[in-house]
C-alpha cells in the first residue's frame, strides 16, 4: 500500500468540480441544487463568471445596497442568492470558491456561522500562509446551514473593474474592519499578490488535506443530485429595481 | 448567565412554566419540546408555538432577517418552512411538528432580533393548527434537549 493511499484512507469523500467563466447564476442555482439533494461533499470552484452581475445576500434591499440609476441604466444583472448578507459585484476576474459539506464529515466544526467561517479562515491560511495583504480585502464570503449541511462559498476578486464598484453602495452597517474607507480603499487585487494558477493548485491541495478528493464533471450532475427542492436564488427583475429606485426617490 | 436565568425566571412566571438550571449556559424552559435541530415547540390543544432555542440564536449570532412562510401553508416536522439570516448566513427554521400555518409574528420583520433578545417569548416565529399530535412524542424534553446541547457543545 503506498503512502499516499495510506494516508488518504480515513478521510471523507468530497467531489471536485472545476468550471471556468460559468455564469454566476447558474453556478449559486448547482450550488443551491447540491446543497439541498445531495448528500455527498462538494467543491466547486468557477475561475472566472461571463458578465459583471451584481450579487446580494438573502435580505438584500436593493434601495438600500445599490446605485440603482446606473444599474438600471447599464443592464447590470442583480441576484438575489440563498445564502447570507453580503453584497458583491463579480465579472470575469472574479474567483470562485464553495464548499458544500456534511456536518458529520466535518466533527470539529458546528453547523453554525462562526464555526464554519473558523475552519475556512484555518483553510485559507494555508493558501495564503506566504502573503500578506495587511488590512485589506480581497475576497467576501456567505453561509447556508440546513439541517445536516452547510455551504461556505467565497468569491476572490483577482482582479476588479474599480468603475464596476460604483454599483454599489457603502454599507449603511458598517463592520469594525472595514472603518470609513470606500471600496478602493478597502480592497485589493489578489493578482498583484500571488499567480492564478497557483491560488487554485494551493487552494485544492488545502482542500485535499481534509478530503478524497474526486473530479466530477458538470455533465454527470444530475446522477449525485435528484428530487425538486426548495429554490430561493433569483434574478431580480427589471420591474423589481425600478420599484425599488421609485421607492427610493418617493421617501426621498 | 445570572441575567439570563433572571430573564428566563421572568418568562417563565409569565408562561407558567418551569425553568432548568444546567451547567452550560443557554436557557431551557422545562415545558417546551425541543427539536434536535433547535426548535422549540409548545403545544396547547391543537395549536403549537414555535421558535428557535437560546442554544441556536446564542450561536447563529445577531439575527437581521426571517424569512416567514404564508399564512395557509403545509409544514411537516422535520422539515424547513424558513430561515433565518444573521452574520453572513442563512440557516433553515425546521419544523419540529406538522400541521398549517395560523400565524406568524409580523413583529420579526421589523424587529428580526426579538429572535435573540426574547428567543421564547417576542421573539416566537410562526403558530400552526397541528395535523397530528401525536408526533411530539418525537422530540425531546427540556432535560434531554440539555444533555443534547451539552453533548454538541463538548463535541466541538
Amino acid at each position: 500500500m503506498s503512502v499516499n493511499r495510506a494516508k488518504n484512507l480515513g478521510l471523507p469523500l468530497m467531489n471536485l468540480v472545476r468550471l471556468k467563466g460559468a455564469p454566476i447564476l447558474e453556478q449559486l442555482h448547482l450550488e443551491e441544487r447540491l446543497l439541498r439533494t445531495s448528500s455527498d461533499n462538494w467543491c466547486i470552484v468557477n475561475d472566472g463568471t461571463n458578465v459583471p452581475t451584481i450579487v446580494m445576500g438573502m435580505s438584500g434591499k436593493p434601495s438600500q445596497l445599490l446605485e440603482l440609476g446606473p444599474v438600471i441604466q447599464d443592464r447590470i444583472p442583480v441576484i438575489k442568492r440563498f445564502t447570507g448578507r453580503g453584497t458583491v459585484i463579480v465579472d470575469k476576474s472574479t474567483m470562485f470558491v464553495s464548499l458544500i459539506c456534511n456536518k458529520d464529515d466535518v466533527p470539529n466544526v458546528q453547523p453554525y456561522p462562526r464555526s464554519v467561517m473558523a475552519w475556512s479562515g484555518s483553510l485559507y491560511g494555508e493558501v495564503f500562509k506566504d502573503y500578506v495583504f495587511g488590512d485589506r480585502k480581497f475576497g467576501g464570503n456567505a453561509q447556508s446551514i440546513i439541517r445536516n449541511r452547510w455551504i461556505h462559498h467565497t468569491s476572490f476578486l483577482w482582479d476588479y473593474n474599480v468603475r464596476n464598484m460604483a454599483y454599489l453602495k457603502l454599507p449603511s452597517r458598517v463592520p469594525q474592519y472595514r472603518l470609513e474607507r470606500d471600496h478602493t480603499d478597502f480592497v485589493c487585487r489578489m493578482k498583484d499578490y500571488i499567480e492564478r494558477s497557483d491560488f487554485v493548485e494551493k487552494t485544492v491541495k488545502a482542500v485535499g488535506n481534509q478530503f478524497t478528493l474526486k473530479q466530477v464533471n458538470l455533465e454527470d450532475i444530475d446522477s449525485y443530485a435528484k428530487g425538486e427542492h426548495l429554490k430561493s436564488t433569483r434574478l431580480l427583475t427589471l420591474k423589481e429595481l425600478e420599484e425599488a429606485m421609485a421607492g427610493t426617490t418617493h421617501n426621498a | 448567565m445570572a441575567s439570563s436565568l433572571l430573564w428566563a425566571s421572568r418568562v417563565a412566571s409569565r408562561l407558567r412554566i418551569s425553568v432548568s438550571q444546567r451547567g452550560f449556559s443557554s436557557v431551557v424552559l422545562k415545558d417546551l419540546k425541543y427539536a434536535d435541530s433547535h426548535e422549540w415547540v409548545k403545544i396547547d390543544g391543537n395549536k403549537a408555538t414555535f421558535g428557535i432555542t437560546d442554544h441556536a440564536q446564542d450561536h447563529l449570532g445577531d439575527v437581521v432577517y426571517v424569512e416567514l412562510p404564508d399564512l395557509g401553508r403545509p409544514v411537516s416536522q422535520g422539515e424547513s418552512f424558513g430561515a433565518v439570516e444573521s452574520v453572513k448566513a442563512t440557516s433553515d427554521i425546521n419544523s419540529p411538528v406538522s400541521g398549517t400555518v395560523v400565524e406568524v409574528n409580523e413583529k420579526l420583520t421589523e424587529s428580526p432580533g426579538l429572535v435573540n433578545t426574547s428567543p421564547y417569548e417576542e421573539g416566537w416565529i410562526i403558530k400552526v393548527e397541528l395535523s397530528d399530535a401525536g408526533e411530539a412524542k418525537n422530540l425531546m424534553d427540556s432535560d434531554k434537549y440539555s444533555k443534547f446541547c451539552e453533548e454538541e457543545d463538548v463535541k466541538h
